[in-house]
């Protein structure tokens, strides 16, 4: 998940939303079996997987100031891509740049007054100006991640027997974390990992020429910084305090994301003061927020908070309450200007499908393990 | 064989998988039961009318459990979606029982191309969540929940 700025209005962007949806919808692509910008050869596709952002700030898709923006600075450095098979890379080599598809979306958002929560963390994080727009996107790894996934699931189904692991679902299949299996997995999800960062970085590069083209100013000049990048599914080794003990754990990250407070020492010195940056999706109709992490998230849910907003309804049964024709002229009339590749994939996102995003911020707003900083409201949307 | 969200060859779950997509397929033969998962698959992917059957695809997997068979054969479906860039709309297997069970899949369709193409789900993976392939009173039945 990554939120960017622009030093752009509503009152500017409204006139241009469509064009620059309909430029991002083109140059950004999404949706079955879509293919990025970045023609990788298999060696570069080797650096992508063991260096993440930083491959794409030194091949000309970003800027510096990006990295200290990303979680672990955009790579995370125990990658290897010997761990990943031929498959995986076959699969993801010409992904780099792609939105996929499900919940995945790229969105230009309104930093309204009215949902301000902290006025001076906003500031800092880059957002002070009424009405400010800004740019979320939201996509992983794509293929390429699953099939890393695959892969080593069917290996730790084989091993189980020896480490003597029995598990309820299929799906969980494992090996203990210092086995041969365990390690070689650990390696090959940190270059997944690392694509999803490089993906999410390419991108950037792609809205920032968007905007730079529609409004005919470069990005450095309509200020495109980032806020934040932050995974939102990936296990990593962490220290936390147990019972009154520092100890080195595994901690495992899905459906929920980092939320670590002000002064971790993982955390770069730009936010040392304020506490990292966290990013909540909400559905495409009701909005989503930037908040911040805590010292009790890091007490209680080993520096953790909640993702998004999460569905209440399955993908089918959203497909009969509306369809997608019928949302998409809807949410246009609401000012929400939204293209997607597939009208039944835009039917299975509407918003009545999730949570309301106001009680999940509330929910972890009152546990303290994040603090809400700003909301922001849909005006354009990508999804695959 | 054609295919056309028959209930009796697929059904999709409502309310198994919130944010995933969950089927059951069924088969009289275990032939007919590959057939019906990847059928499945192909109209999550994509309205399978709007595909042509021009180009060819086949392959063949193996695998002592049937169950691994399959899942192997609907994830194969998803590599070659991302690595040729193909969606399908025929299918036809053959299995063949034994220590090692295989497979040999001869699919049609044709290259991903969403000018001609009404593309849906993007599958991401086949998961092992509540995965089952079951034999039946008359036939077979599997459950299949996929990442969206």
């Amino acid at each position: 998940m990554r939120l960017v700025t622009t030093n752009l209005t509503y009152k500017e962007v409204q006139p241009k939303l469509k064009e620059l949806v309909d430029t991002m919808f083109k140059t950004v692509p999404s949706g079955v079996g879509s293919r990025g910008f970045v023609d990788a050869s298999k060696s570069q596709f080797r650096e992508i997987m063991a260096y993440g952002s930083k491959w794409c700030a030194e091949n000309g898709y970003g800027w510096k100031e990006d990295l200290e923006r990303t979680e672990g600075y955009g790579r995370i450095d125990w990658a290897e891509p010997e761990k990943v098979s031929s498959r995986a890379m076959e699969r993801g080599i010409k992904q780099l740049g792609t939105l996929g598809s499900g919940n995945h979306y790229l969105e230009i958002q309104v930093a309204r007054a009215e949902n301000i929560f902290d006025a001076e963390i906003a500031k800092k994080f880059g957002i002070h100006t009424p009405e400010q727009v800004v740019v979320m996107v939201h996509c992983g790894s794509r293929g390429f991640g699953h099939q890393i996934g695959t892969d080593y699931l069917r290996i730790f189904e084989g091993v189980m027997k020896k480490y003597n692991i029995e598990v309820y679902d299929r799906e969980l299949a494992c090996a203990p974390f210092q086995s041969n299996e365990g390690q070689d997995y650990y390696k090959a999800m940190a270059c997944a990992a690392n694509m999803a960062f490089a993906n999410r970085q390419v991108i950037l590069h792609r809205i920032r020429e968007g905007f730079s083209k529609v409004f005919k100013t470069d990005a450095e000049k309509l200020e495109m910084h980032m806020v934040y990048d932050v995974a939102h599914n990936i296990a990593k080794l962490e220290e936390h305090v147990v019972d009154g003990h520092k100890k080195k754990l595994v901690v495992h990250r899905k459906g929920s994301t980092r939320a670590f407070p002000p002064g971790h020492p993982e955390l770069a010195p730009l936010f040392k003061n304020t506490g990292q940056p966290v990013i909540i999706g909400g559905s495409m109709e009701t909005g989503s927020f930037l908040l911040v992490g805590t010292q009790k998230a890091m007490d209680e849910t080993f520096g953790s908070t909640a993702h998004g907003s999460g569905r209440t309804m399955s993908r089918a049964a959203a497909k009969h309450q509306v369809r997608g024709e019928q949302l998409q002229k809807d949410m246009e009339k609401r000012g929400i200007y939204v293209k997607a590749t597939s009208m039944p994939g835009l039917a299975e996102e509407a918003g009545f499908a999730y949570k309301n995003i106001n009680d999940v911020i509330d929910a972890v707003s009152q546990a303290g393990i994040s603090k809400p900083v700003i909301g922001l409201k849909p005006v354009g949307n990508i999804k695959g | 064989m054609n295919i056309n969200n028959d209930r009796t060859k697929y059904r999709f779950l409502e309310d198994v998988a919130i944010a995933d997509i969950a089927f059951e397929a069924y088969g009289k033969t275990l032939n007919e039961l590959f057939e019906n998962a990847a059928s499945a698959i192909f109209e999550l992917s994509a309205d399978v009318e709007t595909i042509d059957a021009v180009k060819k695809v086949e392959f063949e997997l193996e695998n002592v459990k049937l169950d691994n068979l399959l899942y192997d054969f609907l994830s194969e479906i998803l590599f070659l979606k991302d690595s040729k860039y193909m969606v399908f709309k025929n299918v036809h297997v053959a299995i063949s029982e034994g220590k090692k069970n295989c497979l040999k899949a001869v699919l049609e369709g044709d290259r991903i191309n969403p000018e001609v193409q009404h593309l849906e789900n993007d599958i991401k993976a086949i998961t092992m969540h509540m995965f089952e392939l079951k034999k039946e009173k008359n036939g077979y039945k599997a459950t299949v929940v996929v990442d969206i």
